[in-house]
């Protein structure tokens, strides 16, 4: 990602105090947990013009979770509010901000496209991958069939309820698999180490690839 | 996390049988759905939900207003409404009027109210009969099953099962051909009709502005029990008042073409108080008896009271990729899928199954598709703080607790994060890069156990990103 964006001429810089946004906490219901690292957050990444995200669910949280931790502290919330204006997900960040389809990459693959739920439907991404995708040289992009399906990993519920997140993943693989993609991308790591952790247990050689890692090749 | 539900999802999740039926009619609705609310035939749809939410936003914020009014009107054309608290109530109420008639045999038609305070069971236990008349209710009915489904309550049964049930509870010739099932189960409820005492219904409105009563159907037999029987009640939760007969243009248009892709239902009908002089047909008493059963519990909460805008169409639990998994038995309560693990644990408490509001990956397909926007994640996030702070009170799941405390120290303090990141690479075993399908008896904890239980883990970095990111600098 950090290549893409300076390629574009963008200066990058990683605070190295970063960690998480919270959302592990926030969705297992420990509000107070998700808010002292809500916090870290708000504070690590205060001084920066745009904070890009390479998650669509990481972005979710902070965009739409954050001010709902503070509604009883108005100051942080002001900032909270400040924030979301600046955090934009990686592929909304290149056709929206950076107002670019065509990042020079080249990768000589059959691809599918996993949209994450919390892209596809918290922050109403669809197109912007898709054309990012459709200006990589080589790239055919096959969609699966359905496409809007989630690929069960859901943060903690994939360990409080494995089998069902594990057969929720299985019907994704048979999606991805019918396409005939050698490769599955997507903008959240997590739903990636889902589908490629389901894919390795069947024995699949499909892999899969962040679409920073498809847009920084060459 | 709670026995009883893993274990019914693991039953669920092995028969395969059952998947491919749940997968295969939630498939057929799901698509039936997207097609009938497309831009091309209903192009209006987005405003039309906006507006639903917006009505019955306002009819819950005034419930208290709308019910008097409806109460009014229904009393002046003849009818009589009876608040119920809970199904003990409801009961009695029954009970007693069927007594006052001298009833014996009581006709229903399909209503996820009645199943909510289990009346049947509560009638058939003073000896009334209570038969059944949708067809897939009456098909669970005599093999004593709830429904599966709010909408679909026989979902999960093939012909082949129904071919069964029917041979086995009503001595027919074993028979496959649906039509011909069909017709087996209408000539039985034929004369059920004609010679029952009372009919119960639900109601999928309560119009406030005209007293009337709106029930949307496809079998017809809705109708045959609001109008064949001398009496007729209705059982309808509190939330089902709207305000105005107009308001129907809304939600007429958006209930079947979400609960199954129709564009109106094959019955709609709108009943007000009981037979008038002059009039051929209707009841000679006509009762609406609205029930609370822990509704009024939801109203103080700003966020979760959206829930009883839910005008059970269903078409949650066909998005729902754990419903299509699970199935409805799952589900602890008569309320299955998204909506059912956001209702439950509101009339129940959230106590009662507390895994239920975390059996989500929050993948949001439920709001998206519902007609009156109920933001189901939302709901579900707020049940999951609950359940937490209960369980803190309670003293249970400390092991958890901890270890979300021990995470929120690790994500404030960045220095030991990073080294706990590299002792974590340091323990997993080396690999070549890679994936993990087994554990190092060092790493064999219950979290690791469960995602490999189904898939592989990745294997650590040859570099993490910061030491990558320092080096290139």
């Amino acid at each position: 990602m950090a290549s893409v964006l300076e390629g574009l001429g963008y200066q990058v810089d990683f605070p190295e105090n970063q960690t998480c946004c919270g959302q592990p906490a926030f969705n297992s219901g420990y509000r107070d947990e998700a808010r002292a690292v809500a916090r870290h957050f708000i504070r690590t990444f205060a001084g920066y013009e745009r904070i890009v995200v390479p998650s669509g669910s990481c972005t979710s949280m902070i965009v739409h979770h954050f001010a709902e931790l503070f509604r009883k502290e108005p100051e942080t919330l002001e900032r909270v509010h400040a924030l979301e204006k600046r955090v934009w997900e990686f592929s909304t960040f290149l056709t929206e901000v950076a107002g670019v389809e065509d990042v020079g990459a080249h990768l000589d693959e059959v691809v599918t496209f996993h949209d994450g739920c919390h892209a596809l439907r918290d922050l109403a991404i669809h197109d912007a991958p898709r054309k990012l995708l459709s200006r990589v040289r080589g790239l055919e992009l096959r969609e699966m069939q359905p496409n809007d399906e989630c690929c069960g990993f859901g943060g903690t519920f994939s360990v409080k309820f494995a089998e069902l997140s594990g057969a929720m993943a299985r019907t994704k693989l048979d999606a991805i698999l019918q396409t005939g993609a050698t490769t599955v991308v997507s903008l959240d790591p997590s739903c990636l180490m889902q589908i490629q952790g389901a894919l390795s247990r069947a024995g699949k050689a499909v892999r899969t690839m962040h679409l920073a890692e498809v847009l920084a090749s060459r | 996390m709670s026995v009883e539900f893993d274990q019914k999802a693991h039953e669920t999740l092995a028969d395969a049988n059952l998947q491919l039926a749940i997968y295969t009619s939630t498939g057929r609705l799901k698509r039936g759905r997207v097609a009938s609310v497309a831009s091309d035939v209903l192009p209006d749809y987005q405003e039309l939900r906006t507006q639903a939410n917006a009505i019955k936003k306002h009819a819950i914020d005034n419930l208290d207003y709308y019910l008097e009014e409806f109460e009014r009107n229904v009393t002046a054309r003849g009818g009589k409404v009876v608040y119920c608290k809970d199904a003990t109530a409801v009961a009695d109420f029954v009970l007693g009027l069927a007594k006052e008639r001298g009833a014996g045999l009581i006709v229903k038609s399909k209503s996820m109210t009645t199943e909510e305070v289990d009346l049947n069971e509560r009638l058939e236990h003073h000896g009334l009969e209570s038969v059944e008349t949708d067809l897939g209710e009456y098909i669970l009915q005599l093999n004593h099953e709830k429904p599966y489904h709010i909408v679909l309550p026989a979902l999960h049964k093939t012909r082949y099962d129904v071919a069964e049930i029917f041979t086995r509870r009503l001595n027919a010739p074993h028979e496959t051909v649906i039509e011909k099932q069909t017709a087996l189960a209408c000539g039985v409820l034929r004369d059920k009709f004609l010679k029952a005492d009372i009919g119960i219904s639900g109601a999928n409105f309560l119009v406030a502005d005209s007293g009337a009563i709106v029930i949307i159907e496809n079998e017809g037999n809705a109708r045959l029990t609001t109008t064949a029987p001398r009496v007729h009640i209705v059982l309808a939760g509190i939330e089902k008042v709207i305000p105005r007969a107009r308001d129907l243009a809304t939600f007429l248009k958006l209930l079947a073409r979400s609960a199954t892709g129709q564009f109106l239902s094959a019955y709609t009908s709108f009943l007000s108080g009981a037979r008038r002089p002059g009039e051929i047909d209707g009841p000679d008493e006509f009762y609406v008896v609205l029930l609370d059963n822990g509704r009024t519990r939801l109203l103080p909460d700003r966020e979760k009271r959206q829930t009883l805008y839910c005008i059970r169409c269903g078409a949650c639990l066909n998005a729902c990729p754990v419903y299509r998994k699970i199935g409805g038995y799952s589900f602890p309560g008569v309320y299955s899928g998204p909506i059912g693990a956001i209702l439950t644990p509101q009339f129940l408490g959230v106590t009662h199954e507390p895994a239920l509001p975390f059996a989500s990956s929050l993948c949001g397909a439920c709001a998206e598709v519902c007609p009156v926007k109920i933001d189901i994640p939302k709901v579900l996030l707020e049940l999951r703080s609950e359940v937490q702070k209960a369980e803190t009170r309670d003293n249970r799941n400390r092991l958890e607790r901890l270890s979300f405390r021990a995470f929120a120290w690790l994500m404030t303090h960045p220095r030991l994060y990073e080294m706990a990141g590299r002792i974590a690479a340091w323990m997993a075993p080396a690999g070549e890069g890679k994936w993990i399908s087994s554990a190092p008896p060092w790493m064999n904890l219950p979290p690791v156990r469960a995602w490999l239980s189904q898939r592989d883990l990745p294997p650590p970095p040859a570099k993490s990103f910061r030491e990558q990111w320092r080096q290139r600098r």
